[in-house]
């Protein structure tokens, strides 16, 4: 049956406009759940940097929004290390996504601080979110750093599409604890970070800085190692400060 | 009189069962004799990529089946008014909606599940399965029974699936479904006993392995042979 141009194009256009109701229905309607999902799950990622995944997995929603409430706090910092206490301005609510496009002076740097149970002036260790680029998308993580401000306490890392199997390994719990322990000051106190080697196998437990690699996923690293390099110089000036309180405090 | 027999008609047709004998054909005949992985080969590309642990494979399985029967049963609805000229570009704008509400809602209520499976809940689109089942039967049939086929091929997509992403995460990683079971049995023999998991089968290449196997049994038991 050969249908007339006009029936065809009035088709598709009452088809086109129901698929359109339905689908801007549906995200209307799921909306709010959503956008809890996507607060819990940065939570996570967050507490992923000084608690182990088995540990968040096994919590309901309940109890990590429990959790981060008491034992988390947060700051919001500029370049320079000072902290921003304009009206409005939250750790939770900056989207590093969308200030990584602003030039590394005039973005704000969130700070998360982990406390000790029970004891709310008591710091663990402070977590520094970053954001990069990977081998096709995005990459961004949380590093927790202990409170010499050098030894890292633990790190988490995402991404938005590397290749299953390869660059998205830095996902794994296996890949990320080899960051822990390692340090981002070096003896004269220069900021060298963490370099992610090329290949895979080798340990590097002599090495404070180097960390093996994934095998297959050089570029995926190499992100990595780009990104820690930029943001932990980006918060130098507030790890410095917190480092060495007295000698600040003398200097000011 | 000839009220009589539309009557009559009417009648006998309702009298078809809801799962008489063709009825349950359509929904059988995809698990083994025409399986769409297995025999149809289609579908392959998602088979391999979601299949390294049984949990995803599980949601993946799940969004599949209900792609694939609603969509059926809506383009088999719609099936006489939709102009023959464009009918593919309605199918592919039909089966994307469903798909984009399926993650929209794996989204809001499975988040870690969006996370890990995102583009190939999105590419359930290109799922060849689901195109074919459209042209081939949804286009020509009634809604119920275009329903039924659709139920009976992701059914049969999923059996498959569900199946390789077993062995693969028991051999690759030492679990089923997220448990150790390696690790319990290894326990059994002592402290010293262990067993190893095979790196290969965590990749694609794996998939390949266990999928031939399973054609190969397949079509020893079904006599089944291409021409």
């Amino acid at each position: 049956m050969q249908q007339s141009n006009t029936y065809i194009i009035v088709y598709s256009a009452v088809l086109t406009i129901i698929l359109g109701l339905l689908l801007s229905g549906s995200a209307q309607v799921l909306g709010p759940w959503q956008q809890e999902s996507i607060a819990l799950d940065k939570k996570k990622q967050i507490l992923g940097a000084v608690i182990s995944a088995d540990e968040i997995s096994a919590m309901t929603p309940e109890q990590v929004n429990k959790f981060y409430e008491t034992r988390i706090s947060s700051t919001v910092v500029d370049v320079t290390g000072k902290e921003i206490t304009k009206e409005g301005v939250s750790a939770e609510k900056v989207e590093i996504a969308k200030d990584y496009k602003k030039p590394a002076e005039e973005r704000s740097y969130p700070v998360f601080i982990f406390h000790a149970e029970g004891k709310p002036d008591q710091v663990e260790s402070y977590i520094f979110p970053m954001y990069g680029a990977g081998l096709w998308d995005a990459i961004w993580g949380y590093l927790a750093l202990e409170t010499d401000m050098n030894t890292i306490g633990g790190i988490t890392l995402a991404h938005a599409a590397e290749t299953p199997g390869l660059g998205a390994r830095i996902t794994e719990a296996k890949v990320q604890e080899r960051y822990v322990g390692k340090k981002i000051f070096d003896e004269s106190g220069a900021l060298v970070t963490v370099m992610m080697q090329k290949g895979e196998g080798k340990t590097y437990d002599g090495d404070a800085h180097k960390v093996d690699g994934m095998s297959g996923a050089t570029i995926t690293g190499n992100g990595v190692n780009n990104m820690l390099k930029a943001y932990m110089g980006n918060y130098e000036a507030y790890i410095k400060a917190k480092s060495t309180p007295k000698a600040a405090i003398a200097a000011l | 009189m000839s009220t009589e027999t539309i009557e009559k008609d009417v009648v006998v047709k309702a009298a078809e069962p809801l799962l008489s004998k063709r009825r349950r054909k359509l929904i059988t005949d995809p698990l083994i004799d025409d399986n769409p992985i297995t025999v149809q080969v289609l579908g392959i590309c998602s088979s391999l990529a979601v299949t390294t642990q049984m949990k995803p494979t599980l949601v993946m399985a799940i969004s599949v089946i209900f792609v694939v029967a609603l969509s059926n049963y809506v383009i088999s609805l719609m099936r006489n008014t939709i102009p023959a000229r464009v009918r593919i570009i309605v199918q592919l704008a039909v089966v994307a909606t469903l798909v984009t509400i399926v993650s929209e809602i794996l989204k809001a209520f499975a988040y870690d599940m969006y996370k890990e499976l995102s583009v190939f809940i999105g590419l359930i689109i290109t799922n060849c399965i689901v195109m074919g089942r459209l042209e081939a039967f949804a286009m020509g049939n009634k809604p119920y029974d275009s329903m039924l086929d659709g139920l009976g091929s992701a059914l049969g997509y999923a059996w498959i699936i569900l199946t390789v992403a077993f062995f693969r995460e028991l051999w690759g990683s030492g679990a089923v479904f997220g448990v150790p079971v390696f690790q319990y049995v290894s326990s059994l023999f002592g402290p010293d006993f262990s067993l190893a998991t095979n790196g290969l089968m965590v990749t694609p290449v794996g998939a390949f392995i266990i999928l031939g196997l399973i054609v190969w049994v397949q079509r020893t038991k079904t006599g089944y042979v291409e021409h």
